[in-house]
């Protein structure tokens, strides 16, 4: 991508924080403000701010709206209910993951597709080609959305000090339209952080100022601003997948051991959609004879697996592949995901070593996540 | 940010004490603190080894990155920071303090080094 990179409405007020700023994707985004360690642990014991406004929206309405998502997605949208949200996923005809979505139905016709930033131009284009016939539009709201998430045991509280909109009501995986310090707003609980949390959808114009009144009224609760750094720590440890890391085009849902948002029983299309026999085959294979399996890894050591560090027996015989790794403020010790041969991927199993820069380094298999927080 | 004027600079970010009885301390400058973020692990040479300028004598993992760690000069490792083993962190908090890396004893003319005002330059440049 030779293009500058674009830069969200909150920009002017991440630089004047300090933040040291990354390409993401395209964007120029917050990687950190001060530690990224301090902000992990700010989510995990109080709340953080987020600005992600990268990611791609894109809306689909009209009466056909929930058949052409039915069919151009993996999941059973039209059986989502009004204000709640699904993660689904995209895929091609052989199978493989495009990309991995949050679907908002916002109202009976009126559906909200949430890409990952760096598929947004992929996910509009799929869902563009495979609208054809049916009675639906669909809008690239990519520029039309800026996006704050407050996430961590005290967003709750931090939010109901500047809305009227009736949070305890609002389960996880809903949205609902309202006021958030005077700012229209979509206001979802969902996030990616394995904390409670709210996302909310605004226009850009509003970004600064919801921004300021969430911070002011974080302040005694703690809040802190937060990077894509820390953001990438959290999902880890909640054993969320990232596309790019665990999901890829080379992966189906069910390699992924995610075959359950993957819905062959669909009320619409005659329960057509795209890749669903490809997805049928898959399922059968990851049934009867898995190829690799991900798990987690714990590091008995502080070496830190990084994402492509081959996953080894101790004699060095390569066994699978490391797919995201760090060191985990929680557990204290590095953690990663990765995708290990069949026979190595139950809990416990003895012997799996993660080549480090030719240190073949011991390895605890465990199951995801790695982190759950009390409810 | 500030770099003590009375150490010395490389290129690739180490700081390097005036020498007594000609064993220096080595270490990674604020600046370079900054930009790895969070140290999480570090892997120094052992004491005794033999290190030579701008070459690689260990490596900095942080939560993002892993960096070489080079040596600002030719010489023999006298003493590893093992508090800094211990807690990597320190390299955040007390770069040019208690965030030392290891002592060399020089063994010959240092290379290229930069006053501190020099390393600013450079580093804003």
């Amino acid at each position: 991508m030779t293009d500058a990179p674009r830069r969200t409405a909150l920009d002017a007020t991440h630089r004047a924080l300090g933040a040291t700023m990354t390409d993401f994707a395209g964007w120029d985004m917050p990687l950190r403000y001060s530690s990224e360690r301090d902000e992990h642990v700010a989510v995990r014991t109080r709340a953080g701010l987020f600005d992600l406004s990268h990611m791609g929206e894109i809306t689909v309405t009209g009466p056909q709206a929930a058949d052409l998502l039915d069919y151009a997605l993996v999941g059973n949208i039209g059986g989502v209910k009004t204000g709640r949200a699904r993660y689904t996923m995209i895929c091609e005809a052989e199978g493989g993951i495009l990309d991995d979505l949050i679907v908002y139905r916002l109202a009976d016709q009126e559906y909200m597709v949430v890409a990952n930033a760096s598929n947004a131009q992929v996910v509009l284009d799929a869902l563009t080609a495979r609208a054809g016939g049916f009675d639906a539009a669909i809008r690239d709201d990519r520029d039309a959305y800026a996006l704050l998430a407050v996430q961590g045991p005290e967003s709750p509280a931090i939010l109901k000090a500047l809305t009227d909109a009736d949070l305890d009501g609002l389960k996880y995986y809903a949205g609902l339209p309202g006021t958030v310090a005077g700012v229209e707003a979509l206001i979802a609980r969902t996030g990616y952080t394995g904390e409670d949390g709210f996302e909310l959808f605004v226009r850009p114009a509003d970004a600064v100022a919801l921004w300021e009144a969430l911070t002011e009224a974080g302040k005694d609760a703690g809040l802190v601003p937060c990077g894509l750094s820390c953001r990438d720590t959290l999902r880890l440890e909640a054993g969320m997948p990232l596309y790019g890391h665990e999901l890829t085009t080379a992966t189906t849902p069910f390699d992924a051991g995610l075959g359950r948002v993957v819905k062959f029983e669909k009320t619409s299309n005659g329960g057509d959609f795209v890749g669903r026999d490809a997805l049928a085959a898959a399922a059968g294979r990851a049934e009867t004879q898995p190829p690799r399996k991900l798990v987690g890894l714990v590091a008995g050591g502080r070496r830190v697996p990084r994402a492509g560090y081959p996953v080894v027996t101790a004699d060095g015989t390569v066994i699978g592949e490391v797919t995201s790794g760090a060191p985990s403020p929680t557990l204290g010790k590095p953690i990663a995901i990765a995708y290990v041969d069949a026979a190595y991927a139950t809990p416990g199993t003895e012997g799996v070593c993660v080549d480090i820069r030719g240190s073949h380094e011991p390895y605890e298999v465990t199951a995801l996540p790695f982190y759950k927080r009390q409810k | 940010m500030s770099n003590p004027q009375q150490l010395r600079y490389s290129k690739e970010h180490e700081w390097l004490s005036g020498a007594e009885e000609g064993v220096s301390t080595v270490g990674i400058t604020e600046h370079a603190a900054n930009a790895l973020g969070d140290v999480v692990y570090v892997q120094l040479p052992e004491v005794g080894a033999t290190v030579a300028a701008g070459e690689t004598c260990g490596e900095l993992e942080s939560t993002k990155s892993v960096s070489d760690l080079y040596s600002p000069v030719d010489g023999e490792i006298t003493e590893i920071n093992e508090d800094v083993v211990n807690d990597p962190s320190l390299v955040n908090s007390a770069p040019f303090e208690g965030g030392w890396l290891f002592k060399v004893k020089i063994s010959g003319e240092p290379g290229e080094l930069l006053s501190a005002d020099e390393y600013a330059a450079f580093i804003t440049g």
